[in-house]
Order: structure tokens, then sequence, then C-alpha cells
């Protein structure tokens, strides 16, 4: 180790991964249905999107995690996003392609991603 | 990466209820249902919940299991980690609410705690260096070194009001300043890991949870006073410390956190570990020191000070875990922050181990000044079988027993001194009125005979004669004049013994002797034990009115001393009784009683 800045780098890289286990009642939650439904319909690869962009991104402030079945199976995969303070959004029939580009609008950049919400959806 | 983080407690609390195999059934079940990619099981240090361990947490829900069997772990993998639904059967009970499961920080085990010491311990991976570096780690000593003079480190620590967390409670920055104004050509900075409170477990569970912050800090001792060479001195009896201490001490060496020019600073530093044998003597100081260089565990006379001349007569400071643990933050804090905390001649926080009849058995920080009534209270979740406190007894062996009357004594070094006990280590044993407190005595006594170095008279012949005379007492064969005697002795060891061991050894019988009286009066003048513990004041007798002749306790009885026939009163000789009580467990008509 020659200079803080080293260290500094070190400790970001793992921050990023070790924000996982931070409590935090500010946190913004994005939540996956994992119900037998939204397995059935690819809810996996999308949890994994999701919280590999995150940690990628050194999002610390975001905690990605998993729910049973919301009820609107035909839906799955479905991604509800909790900002503090804000309603729930919920996005349906999601894929690994359409998460990354929430978080890219909707978390990052505050703008909710219309085309894929329920009520765009189902109207 | 992974989505998901499985924290299973590595403790040694919970490694010896069960986690080796918990940790195995979750690898195997991640495995199966093919998760291995998603989530990532880490062993972490402890939680502090030992009582209702093995503990396991995951993340990023934060969800707190509690007693989790290896059988239970296919349902947390399929249910919890697969379909996100959380098993509330296994949630430790106050997490769970109407509302659902509320954060753990927020029960009353946890929320009255303050975490400094044990910040990381059941967060971090302790084999993980970059974990610890994640919360922070290695940048206080990155700081001191490039920032700061060594003097300037001195004083942050004088001003931060650090005590030392072993017993005494000497100022640590004094210590420091002391050892850098003796100039040598070798200085050295020692740990005394070696714990040896019956009861107490704060330093291991620090090592085992979070061992960088030790080796961290003692860098920085070492940069402050002028020292390159570092020596942990820990008992053998804790393996898995020492295996966690080893891998940090490789880690941080290989990182250039250890050896030679750290930060490009020029400053060198190592550290090496010396395993003790488990004396008690040897968690004094210059006994340590003596161990260490290789020679019998026995004390020197102070002084010459360790800071004059300590390990291989060079100047040493020599510090205990729980006090290195507290360094770095306050480094990267700041003295004011740390001094905020805690009452004003004992600053920041106190880890505890609670122990004896208490609901949560495990380990507790709190901020110094916190009443006893609220550690054993809120925190500890009271005595369990709804009986009643008599006395909490501190500082283990060399410490003294707080009373119900002094229950809501605010907790710091100068309370607990003033009333005849001390801080200690931080074991802290919660009794009842089952307790006896002349036998308490004689147990702590009992320890101090065997542990007793025999280096000086006082200790090693006073600790005897006074244990004889607990003993006399305990069998009912106690006179007034030993009452009085044991007092004389008392003073005479602690006025004469040679180092802290044989000066605190009677401090468990003064400090009974004051506030329990009554019990010592009981057994000298009535000859009776008022908690029925000590065997020989007890008899057991079986009242004929209520006895149906069963014979159960006569065919259970070791000795034979229970006669009668069937569907009669049965009678217990008492000459022949030896007070096992297994008549009185067997008896089903609670016709058995202790009198």
């Amino acid at each position: 180790m020659k200079s803080l800045e080293e260290l500094k780098a070190i400790r970001e890289t793992m921050q990023a991964q070790m924000g996982l286990r931070k409590e935090d009642s500010n946190q913004t939650r994005i939540v996956v249905g994992m119900a037998t439904c939204g397995i059935a319909s690819g809810a996996r690869p999308v949890l994994t999107a999701l919280s590999n962009i995150v940690q990628e991104k050194g999002l610390t402030n975001v905690m990605v995690t998993q729910t049973g079945c919301i009820g609107l199976c035909q839906y799955e995969p479905i991604v509800e996003i909790l900002e503090p303070g804000k309603d729930k959004v919920t996005y349906v029939k999601m894929t690994p392609e359409k998460a990354l580009e929430i978080v890219d609008q909707h978390i990052i950049r505050g703008q909710i991603v219309s085309k894929y919400t329920i009520s765009e959806i189902v109207g | 990466m992974y989505r998901s983080h499985v924290l299973v407690c590595g403790g040694t609390g919970c490694t010896s209820s069960g986690t080796p195999k918990v940790l195995e059934a979750f690898t195997d079940e991640i495995k199966k249902a093919g998760l291995e990619k998603e989530v990532a099981v880490v062993q972490t240090g402890c939680h502090g919940l030992c009582a209702l361990g093995p503990i396991v947490v995951i993340y990023p829900e934060a969800t707190f299991y509690s007693m989790v069997k290896p059988e239970d772990v296919f349902e947390i993998v399929n249910e919890h980690l697969l379909k996100g639904r959380i098993v509330t059967r296994l949630v430790y009970d106050e997490t769970v609410s109407e509302e659902g499961i509320t954060s753990i920080s927020d029960t009353d085990f946890y929320k009255k705690q303050h975490r400094i010491a044990l910040r990381n311990c059941g967060i971090i991976n302790p084999e993980s260096i970059d974990e610890y570096i994640a919360t922070n780690g290695y940048e206080a000593l990155g700081r001191a070194l490039t920032q700061y003079t060594p003097d300037e480190v001195i004083q942050i620590i004088l001003d931060s009001g650090l005590r030392g967390r072993g017993g005494g409670g000497f100022p640590t920055g004094l210590k420091w300043k002391l050892a850098r104004g003796n100039d040598a050509d070798q200085k050295y900075v020692c740990c005394n890991a070696d714990e040896g409170d019956p009861g107490a477990f704060m330093d291991r569970s620090v090592l085992e949870g979070d061992p960088h912050v030790v080796l961290e800090a003692m860098a920085i001792a070492g940069y402050a006073i002028g020292a390159s060479m570092g020596y942990i001195y820990i008992r053998a009896e804790y393996p898995i410390a020492v295996e966690r201490l080893s891998i940090a001490i490789s880690q941080a060496r290989e990182y250039g956190l250890l050896g030679k020019n750290i930060f490009g600073s020029g400053f060198d530093f190592d550290i090496e570990l010396r395993l003790g044998a488990g004396a008690f003597v040897c968690g004094e100081e210059t006994a340590l020191i003596t161990s260490i260089e290789g020679n019998r565990g026995e004390p020197r006379p102070r002084p010459p000070f360790p800071a004059q001349k300590g390990l291989f007569q060079k100047p040493t400071i020599l510090n205990n875990v729980e006090t290195y643990a507290n360094i770095p933050q306050i480094i990267l804090n700041g003295a004011e922050w740390f001094s905020s905390l805690g009452t004003e001649k004992s600053k920041g926080t106190k880890v505890f181990a609670l122990g004896g009849k208490i609901h949560n058995t495990g380990l507790v920080e709190i901020p110094m000044g916190t009443t006893l009534r609220e550690v054993v209270e809120e925190i500890g979740g009271g005595i369990p079988d709804g009986k009643k406190f008599k006395a909490a007894q501190t500082g283990g062996p060399s410490g003294g027993c707080i009373p119900y009357s002094h229950y809501d004594i605010p907790i710091d070094y100068d309370n607990l001194l003033e009333i005849g006990s001390m801080m200690g280590s931080g074991g802290l044993i919660v009794m009842d009125e089952d307790n006896c407190m002349v036998d308490i005595a004689k147990f702590f006594l009992e320890f101090t005979v065997d542990e007793s170095c025999g280096k000086c008279t006082p200790c090693r012949v006073g600790t005897k004669r006074l244990y004889e005379m607990l003993e006399k007492i305990t069998e009912g064969k106690g006179t007034m004049e030993d009452l009085e005697k044991l007092e004389d002795l008392c003073k005479y060891i602690k006025e004469n013994s040679l180092c802290g061991l044989g000066q605190s050894a009677p401090n468990p019988v003064l400090s009974t002797l004051q506030f329990f009286k009554d019990e010592y009066m009981a057994h000298v003048v009535d000859k009776k034990c008022p908690a029925a513990v000590c065997k020989a004041l007890l008899s057991y007798v079986i009242d004929a009115e209520l006895c149906k002749g069963c014979t159960l306790c006569s065919r259970s009885c070791p000795n034979n001393a229970i006669s009668g026939k069937v569907k009669e009163a049965h009678i217990i000789d008492q000459d022949k009784c030896i007070k096992c009580g297994v008549c009185m467990e067997k008896c089903r008509f609670g016709a058995i009683s202790i009198r």
C-alpha cells in the first residue's frame, strides 16, 4: 500500500458490493416479484440484471430485493420501484434489457419510463 | 456479482451451537437451487445474541433468522432466496410484529446499543481484508501516517478521553505519551488478548469478528510511540481468533499495510502472534511481557513501568483488544466525537459479555453511563422464570458484586470503583435469588487460588487461607471470629500482593461482605443458606402428609438414604443423605422440600 488513493480504489470497488448489507430507511427499493408465476416468466434474469447493475454503478442507496406474488400473474415479471416519499411505480412484463433501461432512466435520472408502466400497458 | 448475501455467524457461541453444519447446508442447498452465482454465503463474527445462535442474516432485506438448524436451510433457500418469501417462523421473534418484519436495530436488544468496537462484528467477513477496507478500514492508519505527526496522533487519543478497556481504566493517550518520551533504539507495541475472566468474551469476539481493526490500531500506536514491532499475546484456547488473526496478518502484509514503508511514509511495522497457555496471571501486564520474552509468566515489581522498561527491557505499551478497537474510529471521527459519548470521566462505550441468569446471553456495547437496570432489564431481556434480580458481578475474579440497591447506577469506571466493584474487562454475570453470595465469593476465590502464580506469599498463601475460611463458612462451621479474620486477611492481601491478581483477589469477598453481610451471618449464626445452595447446610425432608408412599424416591436415591414401606410415608436418613436432590426431582407429589 503506497497511498491513500490506492486504498480508496479498493474501498470503492468493495463498497459497491457491500452496499447490499446497508440498512437504511431512506433507501430506494427495487422489488422483483419472484413467485412461481414470476420465476416462470423470467423474473430471475431480471433480478440478477438489476442487482448487478446497481452494484456496478455503485448505487449504494438502492436496494434490490424480491417479493412473492404481486397478484397480476399475466403481467409478470413485475418490478416495483419504491422511492421514499414518492408513489410506487410498477413496471410489468420486464426483461433484463428493459430493467437496465429503467435503472438508467428512472433510478439514475429520475424519469419514469412510462412505456413500461402498468398504467400504460394494462390501461 | 451477487444479489443477496447470506451472513452466517461464525463466532464461538454460534459455532458451538451448530454454525459449521448450517453453513454447509446453505452452500449445498444454494447450489441445488442453482443460485450459487446469485447468492453469496459469508461467515461473519459475533452478532451478540449468542443465546439465539446460530444466527443467519440475509441481505438486502436484513432478515434476522435465529436458532437456525441445518434442516431449516432448505426452506430458507427455496422460500426466501428463491421466491422472496421470508420464513417468518424462523425469524427472531422480537422483529416480527403485526405490521410485518421490523428492523433488527429496533429491537430491545439492539436499540440501546452503540457499536464502535463491535461495529464490524457480524457485518463483514473477518477473513477478507477487502471487506474491512470497504468499511473504511486502514483509512485511519493511512491518514495518521500521511497527515499527522506522532505527537498529533497522541494528542487526539488524549483529547478523546479513551481509557484502557482491560479493567484498570488508565488513560490510553497518557500511556502512549509516556512511551513516546522514552528514547530507545527499539520500542514495542503489545496487545493483551489474554482474556481470562470467567464469563468474559468481549476481546475474543472482536478478534473473531474484526481482526484487522486490532492490527490497524497497533500500527497507529507503533507510529505514535516510535515502535516498529508489535506482539499480540493471545491465549491458545481461542483457536478461531488465532486463525483469523493469522489470516489477517498475512493479508495485511500482502497489501503492504504491515511491513516496510507503509503508505510510502517510511514507517515500518510488523506484528507477530504469541500464544499463551491460558494462565490468568498472564493478563497482568508485567507477567504477560515476561511470558512473551519466553520466560515463566510471573509478574515483576513496578516501577520500572513497561513504558520505561518493558518487553526485552525496552519501552513498551500494552493495550487491551477493545481499547485498540476504538482507536481507528477516534482517528477518523475525531476526539470530540468520541468524548461526546459517555460520562464526564468515562468516554465512549463499553462492551459487556452478559451471562448468568439473563434472557439474552451475549455481547452488548453500550455508551458509558447506561444504568445497570437498562442493561439487565431492557437489553438483556430480564431474568428468566420470573425470578428477582439479586446482584450483578462485574470484573470477574478481580471485581465485585453490585446489589439491587445500586441497580440504577450509571455504569462507568469511577462509579463502579466507588461501590467496591470495578469495570473489569467487561464480564457481567447476573445473579438471582437462587444464588448464594458466599458461594459466589468462594467460586471466585477457588479460581484465584488456582491461578495465583505463587511468586509472592500474600497471594499464594493468603488466597488459599481465604478460600479455606469461606469453605468453613459454607459448611456451617464458621464463627463470628472467622468473619472478622476474613476481612482483615482481605485487606492484608490487597495491600501486600505483588501484582494486580493478588491485589484484587479479595474483592469478591469484600464486596459480598459489604452488601450481603446478612447472608454470611445466616451461614455463621443460623447455620442456614438462604438461597439453598450450600449443600452442607441443607436438609431434604419428606412431608408425611403429602407422601403417597410410591417408593420412587427410595428407588432413585443413589445412596439408599430413603426408607419406608409401600403406601406409607418415607423418611430420609440425614446421615446417609448426600444432598444430590434426585429425590426432589423425581417426586411427583411435591412432598420433598429443602429446609
